[in-house]
């Protein structure tokens, strides 16, 4: 593709996910500090801070932009800050990206950071009868596991998925979060611990489904002509797509927090499904498919969820993700590994950090960083977001 | 002796009381026919469309099981649940006619054991939850070939 719809990742950096309990700006910050470093410049460089914004923290939540610039202190730099539900990580490199290739900037920050509550994710607070969040958990008692089981029973039926398939998504994924510094959970476990954990929305179980985590996760992007100058010994690693497209028209998939589909009665459904068409965006952007691709980072907000996405980000066909997982190629040392941080498995969700934080795995993945978990001779990688309320993204990355 | 509790919808205008034959309101858009659920009130979901008309409509009173779960742990507020908590099993229902699939709680006694991807399923009102002076009603699924309790299902 050519370079001047590219943008470099100069700098990368986290601050590791858990239930720290502070306030999610020092997590930001720690993130934000730690890329900078790695992309050896002072904060007073950067010309525009994208914030990832949370929405369970106040108001420095909802203006996570300019929370991160006055934390670090006011340069000048100019601002914005982006929510997306789980997507609004992968909004805010977007963001950072546009003011790049539009030669608005060269140096721009990406932070998201979030405090979570324990336990099930929960509606915002207070009596909102016309907010479809607030009245699916009132009317109907789904949380956000209902809609994951409701797509992994679906799985079962069409594709003959088992129990002990998604138990093995589980088990690759804690084994390759093992030695990742980052991740929250860093603990094998076995097939058999993954079906005595309690059930929680049939058919998972309470070790296959995302923790809510603290974390922080920022990047350093550049334009390509200022990385050249300043990349040092790194290889200089780009973006070369960020899709972060809507839904088609009839959306036939339930999809959190509504009560139904899009009806199709009036009007035929779009060829690919909404997870399909994310990724075939970023494909089509990046001019590749899905056989360049060395290894993937996808939102396993259940172990199940892992395996659509196998097939949504096109790296088997429909019904194969279990051959796939079974025959170990989405295992690193396999064919394309997935999840080699350890995935959400490993970490929980720290919701607008997540999306970012997957950039960061590939980028250490592609300088061969990655130690204890690194996915040999990787050049290209691609990561699979989806957030409630029709957002997804799906970023490539390259070296 | 109590006063026998008013019965009340959990939310306004999502489905008619009929007490033999209760059913969704939905909308249908007067100029291309799609359907929504909840009512379309404002614009037309159709990107084709640029209706603002929409007539309200009873939706099928019965479909099929596109996918089915559980709760087995209590959810958090706003939903009100029951001291001790009774987990109960939730369903996503292609209807036949609108082509859409439409969540709600399965009625009480039904297990996930029960149902199956195609199960056939009817609309029912039942009890959400009570307070000292109302019953809030909302819609569930019940098994045609119902293996759940009878009393709790028609409220």
């Amino acid at each position: 593709m050519p370079d001047d719809r590219r943008v470099a990742v100069l700098g990368a950096g986290m601050h590791p996910w858990g239930k720290w309990g502070r306030n999610f700006v020092e997590y930001g910050l720690a993130a934000a500090g730690d890329a900078l470093s790695d992309a050896g410049l002072p904060w007073t460089d950067v010309q525009y801070v994208s914030g990832a914004d949370t929405i369970r923290n106040g108001y420095p939540g909802f203006i996570a932009g300019a929370t991160f610039a006055q934390a670090l202190g006011w340069t000048g730099a100019r601002v914005s800050s982006s929510y997306a539900a789980c997507a609004s990580g992968a909004q805010a490199v977007s963001n950072a990206r546009a003011q790049i290739l539009a030669g608005l900037c060269d140096v721009a920050l990406v932070v998201g950071a979030d405090t979570t509550p324990k336990g099930f994710f929960a509606p915002v607070g207070g009596d909102r009868k016309d907010d479809p969040d607030w009245l699916r958990f009132h009317l109907l008692g789904a949380t956000n596991p209902t809609y994951f089981a409701l797509y992994a029973r679906r799985r079962m039926e069409l594709f003959g998925a088992t129990e002990a398939d998604f138990a093995a998504v589980k088990v690759k994924n804690a084994r390759h979060g093992l030695e990742n510094p980052n991740a929250r959970y860093r603990k094998e476990v076995t097939a058999d611990e993954v079906l005595a954990s309690p059930m929680v929305a049939d058919p998972l179980r309470l070790l296959e489904i995302c923790a809510t985590s603290d974390g922080g996760a920022a990047l350093v992007l550049t334009s390509l002509e200022f990385a050249r100058r300043h990349a040092g010994s790194n290889p200089v690693v780009t973006i070369d797509a960020v899709s972060t497209v809507t839904p088609r028209y009839p959306q036939t998939v339930i999809e959190m927090p509504n009560f139904s589909t899009d009806s199709a009665a009036t009007v035929s459904t779009p060829g690919p499904t909404f997870k399909q068409s994310v990724a075939l965006a970023a494909y089509e952007e990046a001019g590749i498919g899905p056989e360049d691709i060395d290894l993937a980072e996808v939102y396993d907000l259940s172990s199940a969820l892992e395996l659509d996405w196998y097939e949504d980000i096109g790296l088997c066909k429909e019904g194969e993700a279990e051959r796939l997982l079974r025959d170990g190629d989405t295992t690193i040392g396999g064919r394309v590994p997935v999840n080699p941080s350890g995935g959400l498995s490993c970490f929980g969700e720290a919701i607008p950090a997540q999306a970012i934080a997957q950039v960061c795995e590939l980028v250490w993945q592609l300088r061969g960083q990655a130690a204890g978990r690194q996915v040999d001779g990787a050049r290209v990688g691609i990561t699979a977001n989806q957030g409630l309320f029709g957002h997804g993204s799906s970023i490539i990355v390259a070296s | 002796m109590p006063s026998p509790k008013t019965r009340v919808p959990a939310v306004d205008g999502w489905f008619t009381l009929d007490d033999t034959a209760p059913a969704l309101l939905g909308s249908k858009c007067t100029s291309c026919g799609t359907f929504a659920f909840p009512k379309e009130t404002f614009f037309c979901r159709n990107p084709e469309c640029q209706s603002t008309e929409f007539a309200e409509t009873e939706l099928s009173r019965t479909g099929t099981i596109w996918s089915y779960t559980d709760a087995c742990y209590q959810p958090p507020p706003p939903y009100v649940a029951a001291d001790p908590y009774l987990p109960f099993s939730i369903a996503a229902v292609e209807l036949a006619a609108e082509q859409m699939v439409v969540m709600g709680q399965v009625v009480a006694g039904v297990t996930v054991d029960d149902l199956a991807v195609g199960t056939e399923v009817e609309m029912v009102l039942d009890t959400l939850y009570e307070d000292d002076e109302n019953e809030y009603l909302v819609w569930k699924w019940r098994p045609t070939t119902a293996t759940g309790s009878e009393e709790v299902s028609h409220a």
